[in-house]
């Protein structure tokens, strides 16, 4: 009780203590943002920044009226996986098996274009949110928690799942416990599909419930038991045969433990097989998660020295707990964290504190957030300005900064992928690098440049400018790389 | 059979007609190396780690088609087989287009190569192939900046190291200046209203305190002035080179171009992703089969356009780590060990497969289940910068490896 006492006392010391000065005001901005517009730091500094992160911190409620009016137009957005299957999928399938092997002219068919437009609208509205959204820092978070649980939209019929698996997987869980967002991810066809574990099987092979035998009398009169042949529900020769590997793994080194958390390749392994079964409902109609135990290896695993045998789904559950809960998550999590919003090179006090939140409160993203945001090496002026702008948080600053009137967010798109960030399209399971080393580079400047003359200059189609500064100079600034 | 004969005549026909006389392998002066022009590194990286047990198949260890039922690589001779090089190897039928170097003499394998690291990440062992200090991940820069940082010249040509790639790969990033960009033509200030545009980002990016965008910022001025004089807008491949119009094809077309430019290019890279073939593998048609056609018509493309220029300059191929020799469940391999690696030069003693073949009986295998490395990847990298690039002490480019000739594969004379 005291010290629950002393905790309280300390956040409120910790609360009265925030700075209000237009320079503090417009750090906290820069990071939980993706910009500052014309009169953001007024508004702030009006209201004072507690209330400002406290009002972040609660997304649902602050109304976002306005940029619902401007995803209104994006039908799949709000389509279920299924729908997007029958819409989209399906009809490019069919095209396919009537055109046959013969090959194209190299040109997209019309159900290619069509097709195309899911993963088209899902940039369109990461752009568009990420310019108009009030929820400024909930679409920070929708973005850091995507890359953290990276899914490729290149790789397969990911394109088709991707748009529920950031709305109904990644968004609704950002404020909420790391491990319900875990297993939202673990159960989602996109992630499913995109580390193979859908079609990973137990290694004994594919099983039935046994038929029921019988006795027969035998030769000499005595009773024989007659056992009929089992048979595997899948035939064909595509039909999966064994373990695969790459989800459990990749769920140990970039999902949770980190490279260095203390997995073996046996751990690996024996996750795998706890997740043998995890699977997609006939993924290119439904594209919902199902559980097969025809599919799932039963046997005892053991997993980091923790013997699992629970049997059925419970055994990739209490991997999940496992896991969500174990230290080397905390400081994993507590690092990725503390380097996206406060430094290339993470205070090891902060990742200390910020690792023990997420210990005590078992994982709870909000209270997370609160421990930084609130920490005095966020607030440090000697983190001012120390990061680098990803190419999309650079586009995006830049729109706000301008206070554009976005019609058309297709040549932002456009623009984001020519920068080295193509969105829904990092192809390795580690999701973009958020430190300046993997995004400062002649090429990448110049790049940058020429981006702010094209805007400031109303030369982006769709896209129209009217304030005079800041100019195509000012944004293609050194400054204005970082926030 | 009768098919592929046909086929590979044709080839040679389709070769000749375009113009491509290999002179660059005849001339002896060339083939030693003394021209005097500076040498040349092209690095490619196959991201995702491919299955090089299926790019230079192994068809003489019988081991190989006891493991892979769904996917192997037929034997030479048989539909659609591997091609043979050397009676026990043989390439991916896909990789016919690169057979012509091998038969000269300009392209070699080292097989069963790779990290003494056991990591089957693609991260790390990526890492660990980039700054070529496996097992450590504090290393700040990867080993071809530290030749450009060894190699360092009081004024460095803005376009010493290039990569066509958008962000500067592990192994070009460190102290020595390098570009990273994925098309030549983005490499200039298009001004617009503003006509000053480009002399006052660089006097502001020349006067920033800010010491990585100022440095940065520099660079890129410099390098944006040289492309200017070079002019290579109008760039038509030579000796009937015909590259892929897929990205890879076009980054190593640049690449040529920027050789042929005349601006200093030492240290050339690329990469190529898609190789993580977990499920549906393919053989010699198929997933793998697709990207590695792909592979082979760029890279003979551009060793065919760079034509004399070869004498000086040496492809190198790589891939973090190979794949397991059994097939999984999926008809496709999971994450393994040894590799193929490809070196392509003038000087290049080529026409063989180099490094002690470990076999792939399962207790021959590393950890049971992958190719095992028996050529440690820096021996390789090591005998291109000593013998290729001239490098006397390769030292402070292999940190914390006791680099000893004796090791290398034996690449060059």
């Amino acid at each position: 009780m005291a010290a629950r006492i002393a905790q309280v006392l300390l956040s409120l010391a910790v609360f009265v203590s925030l700075p209000s000065d237009p320079r503090a005001i417009s750090h906290v901005l820069e990071r939980t943002s993706f910009g500052l517009r014309p009169g953001d730091v007024e508004r702030v500094q009006a209201q004072g920044l507690e209330r400002y992160i406290e009002e972040q911190l609660h997304p649902e409620r602050l109304s976002d009226a306005g940029l619902d009016a401007r995803l209104s137009d994006f039908d799949t957005l709000r389509m279920s996986s299924r729908d997007i299957a029958q819409q989209f999928e399906m009809p490019l399938e069919d095209a396919r098996k009537a055109a046959g092997a013969a090959a194209g002219d190299g040109k997209p068919s019309p159900e290619q274009r069509r097709a195309a437009t899911v993963v088209q609208e899902l940039q369109e509205q990461k752009v568009l949110r990420a310019i108009y959204s009030g929820r400024q820092l909930q679409e920070v978070l929708v973005d850091f928690w995507f890359n953290h649980f990276n899914v490729d939209a290149r790789k397969g019929a990911s394109r088709f799942l991707l748009t529920s698996y950031e709305r109904d997987v990644i968004r609704p869980h950002v404020f909420g416990r790391f491990r319900d967002l875990l297993e939202a991810t673990a159960k989602s066809p996109a992630m499913l599909f995109y580390l193979d574990n859908w079609q990973s099987v137990d290694p004994n092979g594919v099983h039935v419930d046994a038929p029921r035998g019988h006795f027969v009398r035998g030769p000499f009169g005595q009773p024989v038991f007659v056992q009929p042949p089992l048979r595997a529900p899948r035939q064909n020769a595509n039909a999966p045969k064994g373990l695969n590997e790459n989800y459990g793994r990749e769920l140990m080194e970039l999902h949770t433990l980190g490279v260095d958390g203390g997995y073996t390749q046996q751990d690996v392994t024996e996750v795998a097989r706890a997740f043998t079964g995890w699977t997609i409902e006939r993924p290119r109609q439904d594209g919902t998660f199902k559980f097969d135990p025809r599919l799932h290896d039963d046997g005892r695993k053991l997993v980091l020295g923790h013997v699992i045998n629970a049997g059925g789904m419970n055994d990739g559950e209490q991997v999940l707990d496992l896991l969500a809960r174990h230290p080397s998550t905390a400081r994993f999590i507590a690092t990725k964290l503390v380097r996206h919003f406060v430094s290339d090179t993470p205070p090891p006090s902060l990742v200390d504190r910020v690792a023990a939140r997420f210990r005590e409160t078992d994982g709870d993203l909000r209270e997370v957030m609160r421990t930084l945001l609130l920490s005095p090496e966020f607030l440090s002026p000697d983190v001012y300005r120390q990061k680098i702008k990803t190419p999309f948080e650079f586009v995006v600053s830049a729109v706000r900064a301008t206070g554009a009137e976005v019609h058309d967010a297709r040549p932002l798109v456009n623009q984001i992928a020519q920068l080295g960030e193509p969105l829904y399209q990092c192809q390795p399971p580690t999701g973009y690098k958020d430190t300046a080393d993997a995004w400062v580079n002649t090429g990448a400047l110049v790049g940058r440049m020429n981006f702010g003359l094209a805007l400031a200059g109303n030369r982006l189609r769709g896209i129209v400018v009217s304030n005079p500064t800041p100019d195509g100079i000012q944004l293609g600034a050194p400054e204005f790389q970082r926030r | 059979m009768l098919s592929r004969r046909v086929f590979l005549k044709n080839t040679g026909f389709a070769l000749v007609s375009l113009g491509f006389a290999p002179s660059f392998l005849t001339r002896t002066a060339y083939a030693q190396g003394r021209t005097g022009r500076p040498k040349q590194l092209i690095a490619i990286f196959q991201r995702g780690a491919v299955d090089g047990l299926n790019v230079v198949v192994p068809f003489g260890d019988a081991d190989y088609y006891r493991a892979r039922p769904g996917i192997a690589i037929a034997r030479p001779g048989a539909a659609d087989g591997a091609v043979s090089l050397d009676g026990f190897f043989g390439f991916n039928p896909r990789l016919q287009p690169l057979k012509p170097f091998w038969d000269q003499g300009a392209l070699a394998i080292v097989h069963a190569c790779g990290s003494p690291d056991a990591t089957r990440s693609h991260f790390d062992a990526q890492d660990y192939m980039e700054t070529a200090t496996p097992g450590v991940k504090t290393t700040g820069d990867g080993w071809l900046n530290r030749y450009l940082q060894v190699r360092r010249t009081e004024h460095d040509a803005a376009f010493r190291a290039v990569s066509l790639t958008p962000q500067l790969p592990r192994m070009l990033q460190g102290r020595a200046p390098a570009i990273a960009m994925s098309q030549l033509s983005q490499f200039s200030i298009r001004a617009g209203q503003l006509p000053a545009a480009g002399t006052t980002f660089e006097s502001l990016y020349a006067e920033a305190k800010d010491r990585v965008l100022g440095g940065t910022g520099r660079e890129a001025f410099d390098a944006m002035k040289m492309l200017k004089d070079a002019d290579p807008s109008r760039y038509e491949p030579e000796h009937g080179a015909d590259y892929p119009r897929s990205p890879f094809g076009q980054a190593l077309k640049q690449i040529a171009q920027l050789v042929k430019a005349d601006v200093g290019l030492e240290v050339a890279f690329a990469d190529v992703g898609g190789w993580d073939t977990h499920v549906n593998q393919g053989s010699s048609q198929g997933q793998l089969a697709t990207r590695l056609d792909d592979f082979g018509r760029a890279i003979a493309a551009l060793v065919v356009d760079l034509g004399d220029r070869m004498a000086d300059t040496v492809v190198l191929t790589m891939s973090e780590f190979g794949r397991a020799v059994n097939e999984n469940g999926n008809r496709g391999t999971d994450h393994g060990h040894g590799n193929a690696m490809m070196a392509i030069g003038g000087g290049v003693r080529g026409g063989r497969v180099y490094g002690r073949w470990p076999g792939l009986a399962v207790d021959r295998r590393y950890e049971g289940r992958d190719l095992a490395v028996t050529t440690d990847f820096r021996d390789v990298f090591g005998e291109i910068v000593v013998r290729h690039l001239g490098v006397r002490d390769a030292r402070p480019v292999f940190p914390g490896y006791a680099m000893d000739p004796a090791r290398f594969p034996g690449l060059f004379a």
